[in-house]
Parts: C-alpha cells; sequence; structure tokens
C-alpha cells in the first residue's frame, strides 16, 4: 500500500515537473522569438513567403469551409425561428454569428490543421537534418530566420482569411435564406444592419489576430523541439496541431469574455 | 607552442552535461595552415568539441580561444559575427532543401555580403565548378543529388565567405570507398589553395586510413580526454594502446 502511494506521488511528481519544465521552456521560446521580431534584419521576402502560404492558399479551404458553415447554419436557424414565426432574424443571427464566433474559430482551427503542422514538419525536418545547426553556423539566428516569419505571416494572414470567411458565409446563408427558404433579400439584409455594428467585426478580426499568433508561436516551438528522426517529425506535427486546436477553442473563450466588455 | 602558431585554443576546458563530464580538462591547440583531425570512437567527445569551437556550446570552465578571441566570453550578437570565420560541412550535407545547390552556395553571399546578383553568380559558380559541379547540377535541389555531390555543394557553401577555420563533421560518412577518397582529395585541395592565409582546416572522423593518409596532425580523444595530439608520423607509432587497438582496425 505504501508503495502504491509513493509511486503515485513520483507519477504525480514527475507529471508537475515535465508540465513546469514545458512551460519554461515554452515560455523561453516565446520571449526570444518577441527579442528578434524586432532586431534587424528584417527578412520582408520570408514574411511574405509565409502570407502567401498562410494566406493564399488557404483560401480554397476557407471557401468551401465557409460556405457550408453559412449554408447550414442559415438552414438550422430557420428550422428554430419557423417556429416562432421570426424567420426574417436568420440574417442578422447568422451573420453576428459568423462575424463574432465562426469566422475567427474555425479560420484558426482550419490553419492550426493546415499551417500549424507544416509550419511544425518543417522546422523539425529542418531539425533533425542539421539544417538548423547550419543556419546558426553561419550566424543567422534560427528563430529569427524560421520562426518569426511564420510567426507574423499567421498574426497577419488569420484576420484576412476570417474577413474572407465571413463574407464568403454570409453569402452561403444569403443564398440559402433568400433563394431557398425564401425571405425576401432585403429584408434579409436590413435586418442585419438593424442588429450588427463594426465593434462584432472587430471583434472577431481581433480574435482572428491572437489564433494566428497562437497557431504560428505553438507550431514553430512544436517544430524546434522536435528530436530524434521521422518518428519525432510526426509526434512534433502532431502535437502542434493538438495544442493548435486546443489553444484556439480554450483562448476563444477568454478572449470573448474580455471583448465584449470593452467594445 | 605559442598563441601566434595556433588558431584554436582549448585551455583546461572542461563541459559538463548534469553529473556527466564530456570534456575533462582539455588542453591543446590547433595549429594554423594545418589539416587536423580529431579521431576517437563514439562518444568520446568529438563533437561536444567541435561544438565548443563554433560556440554552439559553452564550456563549464576553461576557455576557448579562437583567432585570438576567447569566445566563451564574448556576447551571443558578437559571437553571431564572429562565427562567419568559419565554414563547415556536416555529415550529411545539411544543404536547404528548398533551395538549388546554386541558391545554397548564394546563401551565406546574399545574407552578409552587399554583392550584386552578377558578383555572386559567378563566385558561385566558381565555387561549384571548383567542387566539381556541373552547371545542370547546380540547379537541382539537393534530393536529386547523390551524397557525395552534396558533400561537394556543402563544401562549396562553406567556403562562400573565405572562412579562415573550415570544420569538417564526419565528411566522408555514409559515402562508398571512392567518393570517400574523392572527397578527402577536395578537402586537402581546398586546404592548400587557401592556406597562404593562414587557412585551418579541422576534421572529425573515426575514418582511421583516410585520416593518415589526408591528414597533417591528429588529437585522439578518449572518455573526453585528449589522449595524444601528434604529427601523423608520430601517431603512427604510438605505443598507447588504445590507439594501437585503433590503428590496428
Amino acid at each position: 500500500m505504501k508503495q502504491m502511494v509513493e509511486k503515485r506521488i513520483e507519477i504525480l511528481g514527475t507529471t508537475v515537473l515535465d508540465l513546469l519544465l514545458g512551460l519554461g521552456g515554452f515560455t523561453n521560446y516565446t520571449m526570444k522569438t518577441i527579442f528578434w521580431t524586432f532586431k534587424p534584419p528584417y527578412r520582408w521576402k520570408l514574411l511574405f513567403d509565409q502570407i502567401y502560404f498562410i494566406g493564399n492558399k488557404s483560401i480554397f479551404i476557407i471557401f468551401l469551409t465557409s460556405s457550408f458553415t453559412g449554408a447550414v447554419f442559415a438552414f438550422q436557424i430557420y428550422v428554430g425561428m419557423k417556429v416562432i414565426n421570426a424567420d426574417s432574424f436568420i440574417g442578422p443571427i447568422v451573420t453576428i454569428a459568423l462575424a463574432k464566433e465562426l469566422a475567427p474559430v474555425l479560420t484558426g482551427l482550419v490553419v492550426a490543421g493546415r499551417c500549424g503542422a507544416a509550419m511544425a514538419a518543417q522546422i523539425g525536418s529542418m531539425k533533425v537534418t542539421e539544417q538548423i545547426d547550419a543556419l546558426e553556423v553561419m550566424g543567422i539566428n534560427s528563430y529569427q530566420y524560421l520562426a518569426v516569419p511564420r510567426i507574423l505571416g499567421a498574426t497577419l494572414s488569420l484576420p484576412l482569411l476570417s474577413g474572407i470567411f465571413l463574407l464568403i458565409g454570409y453569402g452561403g446563408a444569403w443564398l440559402i435564406g433568400t433563394q431557398v427558404i425564401q425571405i425576401d433579400d432585403a429584408i434579409f439584409s436590413s435586418k442585419i444592419s438593424d442588429f450588427m455594428d463594426l465593434g462584432m467585426v472587430a471583434e472577431g478580426l481581433i480574435k482572428a489576430a491572437v489564433f494566428g499568433y497562437l497557431i504560428g508561436i505553438i507550431g514553430t516551438f512544436h517544430g524546434f523541439s522536435v528530436t530524434g528522426g521521422a518518428e519525432g517529425v510526426g509526434k512534433g506535427t502532431n502535437l502542434a496541431v493538438v495544442w493548435g486546436m486546443i489553444t484556439v477553442l480554450v483562448v476563444d473563450f477568454f478572449l470573448t469574455s474580455f471583448l465584449t466588455k470593452i467594445l | 607552442m605559442t598563441n601566434d602558431q595556433c588558431s584554436i585554443e582549448f585551455k583546461h576546458v572542461t563541459k559538463k552535461f548534469g553529473a556527466a563530464t564530456v570534456l575533462d580538462d582539455v588542453n591543446f591547440g590547433i595549429k594554423k595552415d594545418k589539416i587536423t583531425t580529431v579521431l576517437g570512437f563514439s562518444g568520446a567527445g568529438k563533437t561536444t568539441l567541435m561544438k565548443h569551437i563554433l560556440g554552439l556550446t559553452m564550456p563549464t570552465s576553461g576557455d576557448v580561444v579562437v583567432l585570438g578571441t576567447a569566445i566563451n566570453h564574448i556576447g551571443e550578437l558578437e559571437l553571431r559575427e564572429f562565427r562567419r570565420n568559419f565554414g563547415m560541412v556536416f555529415q550529411y550535407a545539411a544543404l536547404f532543401d528548398f533551395l538549388t545547390s546554386f541558391e545554397n552556395v548564394a546563401f551565406p553571399l546574399r545574407e552578409f555580403t552587399k554583392m550584386s546578383e552578377e558578383q555572386i553568380t559567378d563566385k558561385v559558380m566558381g565555387l561549384l565548378v571548383s567542387v566539381g559541379i556541373s552547371k545542370e547540377a547546380a540547379y537541382r535541389l539537393p534530393s536529386e543529388l547523390s551524397g557525395g555531390m552534396r558533400k561537394r555543394v556543402g563544401l562549396a557553401r562553406g567556403l562562400a565567405l573565405d572562412p579562415h577555420i573550415m570544420l569538417y563533421d564526419e565528411p566522408t560518412s555514409g559515402l562508398d570507398p571512392i567518393t570517400t577518397h574523392m572527397v578527402y582529395d577536395l578537402m586537402r585541395e581546398t586546404h592548400y589553395n587557401n592556406v597562404h592565409n593562414g587557412f585551418t582546416s579541422v576534421i572529425i572522423s573515426h575514418d582511421i586510413h583516410a585520416t593518415l593518409k589526408y591528414s597533417d596532425e591528429i588529437v585522439f580523444m578518449e572518455n573526453g580526454h585528449v589522449v595524444e595530439h601528434l604529427d601523423v608520423e608520430s601517431f603512427k607509432k604510438s605505443e598507447n594502446p588504445v590507439i594501437r587497438r585503433f590503428l590496428e582496425l
């Protein structure tokens, strides 16, 4: 019995210690990336390459996700609202939900899956093949060269993608609302301007920027943390996606609480 | 040996990782103009020694003096500048896999010099030709090159900034015997083409036969200690039992 208790305490101690070490490593990494963000040289080409990769190359999947999300959400709201004869509110409800929650969160989840994984895999495979050592030996800071453009690229791209998500999602909802459910186009649109304001759009865009930063920092951190060979790269990639998605969902809750008070 | 004769000096360097002592009071100098090979069994501390030369790892005690600068006493930014004195060929070349051979060699020039694209092209093609890489291969990605070609591109990249010290980490690992000797010939040729500038070559290896053929001096390590530091002829005659065992392999 005593042995079992000791074993449990040991496991608990090891887990807490690992957690604290991980947290310490992540905090240290975050501070370093912040430091190197403001140090010259500023590599604009690498930043634009990342914006192109994270932003432009994600447009198709964002288009697909947003159009169906808007359309399905409009249908679901219609089913509920029809009961109380308030189906003309589909437009504002869908648009507000898209602007404040669905666009930034779903964009965050899609980008965490697509780009967070790519960041971890690219940096991780560079690490196991000594390419990062090669950068360091040349006197180039690998955080500045590899992490900073990816983090900034994600921070700048996510609000743009979230904006696109909102517009296309609205389009999907409009199509279902006006063409399938047969709500008058003028009613569908005018209700939106009655209930929505710019603060709601700003809330979504701010959230998206924060998610972009977090996805970038988590993806690159797990890339730099890779050890071993191909298995290590796979593990790092997996962790980047899982933690990226969890972080988006958890941080969304706290951001919502904070932003609804100030906006 | 005076300081002027050495480009790299280890002054009573000890390195500990937790309870493990990886380098134990290492005290020796690597001469300018020479090809020095650091030889030893796996786990002897060779790679840690090389990381100390590059300032990628700092000693627990003692000093590492490179080209007259104690690199464990300078700041990070200064150290990064200082690393431009080194060229390095990695065990598996470590070419950037998203860049062609040409771009890999041009990379340090674009990062650290103000050379025009025309000048960069001339220099890069000159370097690639000097290591036996054709124009056609220059525009291939590393994944499209053989192991020997990758090493040669790695050598060209290492030489791009005209370094004072060239480091080779297991440069022929994974290569067939003929390519191994081709790479060593190239390394020796590179060394003696640059030697008038006080050029120093340091090779980390456990390939005893190539080492005896191509090195000027040998530093033999075992369990974090420098067991012997001799010229090749004296090394061959060493009575040290560990070295004898190594020589008889």
